[in-house]
């Protein structure tokens, strides 16, 4: 075994051990740390991803003396690590990004704990990608569930102590539907590692006993995590969740923590139910109708929303709908347009809520759109980041955004009476988002000559601004070299199915 | 100045500007100042406030709906769970599927293996110690979460408490009874902590006894007294030191595992007190974090600091 292999390993322990001993250092240090993790956490993924990548391999990796089914075990190959990347490359951006405002919303003394909340939700979203134990599973996500509240209502303003509230409740069912599924499916199959829960749940479909459990426990495990996510008719704790929190807080809760359930999700559809079981029973088709319904309805509510960062968590609603919409299709070329989904997602939109809140700061920290009135030329970097977020999430060739979209389109032939459905809810949703991002880019671009906040001119700050900046460039890389990461979606899918 | 639009900054989405045409692509050559006054007053005119009777009228329509729509679904999702566990294997039926080689290795070598006689410990401390180090972090989290929205000990400390709290020790009773109550308790505690290879019990039981004693020590003789004797940093450094040396003795077991190396640690012999590997001092540490944990709630809801 090479020493490369340890590395997701070193990745989760080493976030743990952040976190434990920044409960015991001052925020100052606290912050060096989280800092460090994340940098370290990110060339630790690199290593795994071109080990895994050069020798075409995926492996599992025992927790312990115990083999398979009886020991706790971690598994990597191509899409675990990527995606584990991403998250901590956008983990990164969005906590350099608003730690300076971070520091004006949180009171001192409990600074500390926000960068423990920190490392605790990347371990957790380390974690989700790694485990290839459908109990570690659970444990981490209530680790995530619990960091994420506490994320947001740190900032102790009124309105994002009930948005935390609200969050916590819809996370909480979200866990209890998910570890009931959980429940079921050990009670049927007496297994909780993926490889052997696809043997024995493949086994039992085919001998057709247990179907009815099975079913419910698919349903409830699917619907579990698409609340914890925010599929469309659970959508409700979004836009005060990702709208009210600090700018690092929405930029995580927004870019990667949803993503990370996400990405679960996936490894439950293809690894442990197995995507023909997963069609059988009938939960695919409701996924594609939801998430359709989610893109027509995030956006508009997102034309109805009357704060920018309300606006822009809606727009989240809707994102997550191409999603789902993807899932429910169910190919491997639609499984691809997911990865990319989730890709431009959690590379725009962190980029989007930086870039709001620095606008409004610019035009006297409003968020209402008579405000942003020509704020882009109060505070340039942040009206630029935010116009190639804009076009991104719109669907324009060379931003990211685009990509997923054309693989939507084109994967959706061939696939019976489905096709037209999602090429119709393509077209509206690309037409929904037009009117309410280009039109917020407009605004912001109008000159206001004597406005009440004309005067203002705000100096960007290089440490708030340049994140943002590089999640920008790295939307416009995802948007012009695409075939690179398509190659990986394809040859890590191979790994991941096997 | 004095003209620009009055409307409540909280009342137009995209949607109204748009319906106005107070935004649009020749809006440039517009400045906003030479709009027309009357044309926004008469705007302003058609979007009246909430009217507040009628308002909690739809509140309360819309309550009637939400109740009855909430147990339709309550309904639903009992009759589901009733079904599914209806269809689930029989409990104890031989041949169930649950009844697989992973039940019967933990039943069969359990003690052999992992050198603990309560084969419970044996499978969360050591077949599957990843996840309990997971959920001994899951109480680590949670009282991070607490202290953030509990915490008053930085912050607003003129917040007198106008909870009246009962001296129970001036009780003579309460007093005398707890005085052999509380050690009592702790010892027992310790007891579960220590043997939790051995027998029933271990780290999540007996830290939540132990706990229970110091909460009761806390109610008794005030929380004053407690945090004097427990102060917030000893918390602190047991936190620390406990999942510290969780993280680290466990890396260890992990990383030889996984590397097939030889590891120093042998389960002993089953039923010496001194057995069992790494459990006993992972017991004592999952221990100490659940204590802490329960104390710390307690003292966050009751006093707002530690």
């Amino acid at each position: 075994m090479s020493f490369v292999q340890n590395f997701p390993f070193f990745s989760i322990i080493l976030s743990l051990l952040c976190a434990v001993i920044s409960f015991f250092l001052g925020a100052r240090w606290a912050k060096r740390l989280t800092l460090f993790l994340l940098t370290s956490s990110i060339v630790l993924q690199s290593c795994i991803l071109s080990f895994c990548f050069r020798n075409h391999i995926s492996y599992a990796y025992m927790m312990g003396h115990y083999s398979a089914p009886w020991g706790n075990e971690i598994a990597a190959g191509i899409l675990e690590p990527l995606f584990a990347l991403l998250f901590a490359v956008v983990m990164l951006c969005s906590v350099l990004g608003g730690m300076h405002r971070m520091e004006q919303d949180v009171f001192p003394g409990k600074q500390n704990f926000y960068w423990i909340m920190v490392d605790l939700a990347h371990v957790s979203l380390m974690a989700l990608c790694y485990t290839n134990d459908i109990f570690t599973g659970y444990v981490f996500i209530e680790i995530c569930t619990i960091a994420s509240c506490a994320l947001l209502s740190i900032r102790e303003s009124g309105r994002s102590l009930l948005a935390a509230v609200r969050y916590m409740i819809f996370a909480l069912v979200g866990s209890g539907l998910f570890l009931i599924g959980v429940i079921f499916t050990y009670s049927v199959t007496g297994q909780l590692l993926f490889p052997q829960l696809y043997e024995a749940i493949g086994k039992l479909w085919a001998a057709g006993t247990y179907r009815f459990s099975m079913t419910v426990a698919i349903g409830l495990m699917v619907v579990g995590l698409a609340i914890k996510s925010g599929m469309f008719p659970f959508h409700f704790w979004m836009p005060d969740t990702y709208g009210r929190a600090t700018p690092a807080s929405s930029g995580i809760l927004s870019g990667v923590v949803s993503k990370g359930y996400i990405f679960l999700l996936i490894k439950i559809i293809y690894r442990v139910i197995g995507i023909d079981i997963f069609t059988a029973s009938g939960v695919q088709t409701l996924l594609l109708l939801f998430g359709i319904a989610g893109m027509i309805v995030g956006s508009v509510s997102a034309i109805f929303a009357k704060r920018l960062t309300t606006m822009v968590a809606f727009s989240s609603v809707a994102q997550i709908g191409y999603i789902y919409m993807g899932l429910g299709m169910g190919t491997q070329a639609a499984l691809v347009a997911v990865f990319f989904q989730i890709f431009s997602h959690a590379l725009t939109k962190p980029m989007l809520f930086l870039s709001a809140f620095q606008l409004s700061h610019a035009s006297g920290g409003r968020q209402d759109f008579h405000s942003l009135h020509g704020a882009g030329h109060r505070h340039p970097v942040a009206g630029c980041t935010f116009t190639v977020g804009a076009l991104s999430m719109v669907g324009i060739p060379i931003f990211a955004g685009f990509i997923p979209k054309l693989y939507f389109a084109t994967s959706a032939f061939g696939l019976g009476w489905k096709t037209w459905p999602v090429l119709a809810a393509l077209a509206i949703s690309t037409i929904l988002n037009v009117m309410y991002f280009l039109y917020t880019t407009i605004l912001i671009w109008i000159p206001e000559e004597e406005g009440t906040h004309a005067h203002i001119r705000v100096k960007p700050q290089a440490g708030t601004v340049f994140p943002a900046v590089l999640l920008a460039g790295f939307n416009l890389l995802v948007g012009l070299q695409s075939a690179g990461l398509t190659t990986l979606f394809t040859q890590g899918m191979d790994l991941f199915c096997q | 100045m004095l003209d620009k639009p009055k409307l409540d900054p909280e009342f137009s989405s995209i949607w109204t500007l748009w319906k106005n045409g107070q935004i649009d692509l020749t809006g440039s050559l517009r400045s906003p100042g030479h709009q027309d006054p009357a044309s926004v007053k008469s705007v302003e005119k058609y979007r009246p406030r909430r009217d507040r009777s009628a308002f909690s009228h739809y509140v309360q329509k819309s309550n009637h709906l939400y109740n009855i729509l909430a147990t339709v679904l309550c309904v639903f999702f009992a009759c589901l769970m009733l079904m599914t566990v209806a269809n689930l294997p029989l409990y104890g039926d031989p041949n169930a599927p649950t009844v697989n080689e992973v039940a019967e290795r933990y039943v069969e070598k359990g003690t052999e293996e992992t050198g603990a006689v309560n084969t419970v410990a044996g499978m969360i401390l050591d077949y599957r110690a990843f996840d309990t180090l997971g959920e001994s972090f899951v109480l680590f989290t949670s009282v991070c979460a607490v202290t953030i929205l509990m915490n008053l000990s930085s912050k607003r400390q003129h917040v007198k408490h106008t909870k009246e709290s009962i001296n129970y020790a001036d009780d003579m009773i309460v007093r005398g009874v707890c005085r052999f109550l509380v050690p009592l308790i702790m010892v027992f505690g310790i007891y579960i902590l220590l043997n939790g290879h051995l027998s029933p019990g271990g780290g999540f039981s007996g830290g939540a006894v132990l706990g229970a004693g110091l909460i009761i020590y806390a109610m008794v003789w005030g929380e004053e007294q407690a945090s004097r004797i427990i102060s917030a940093r000893l918390i602190k450094t047991v936190v620390l030191c406990s999942l510290g040396f969780y993280c680290v003795a466990k890396s260890y077991s992990f990383f030889t595992g996984a590397n097939h190396l030889h590891s120093i640690i042998s389960p002993g012999t089953p039923g010496r007190i001194l057995s069992a590997g790494l459990i006993l001092p992972l017991n004592v540490a999952v221990g100490f974090v659940v204590c802490c944990t329960m104390y710390s709630f307690y003292m966050f809801f009751r006093r707002g600091k530690l």
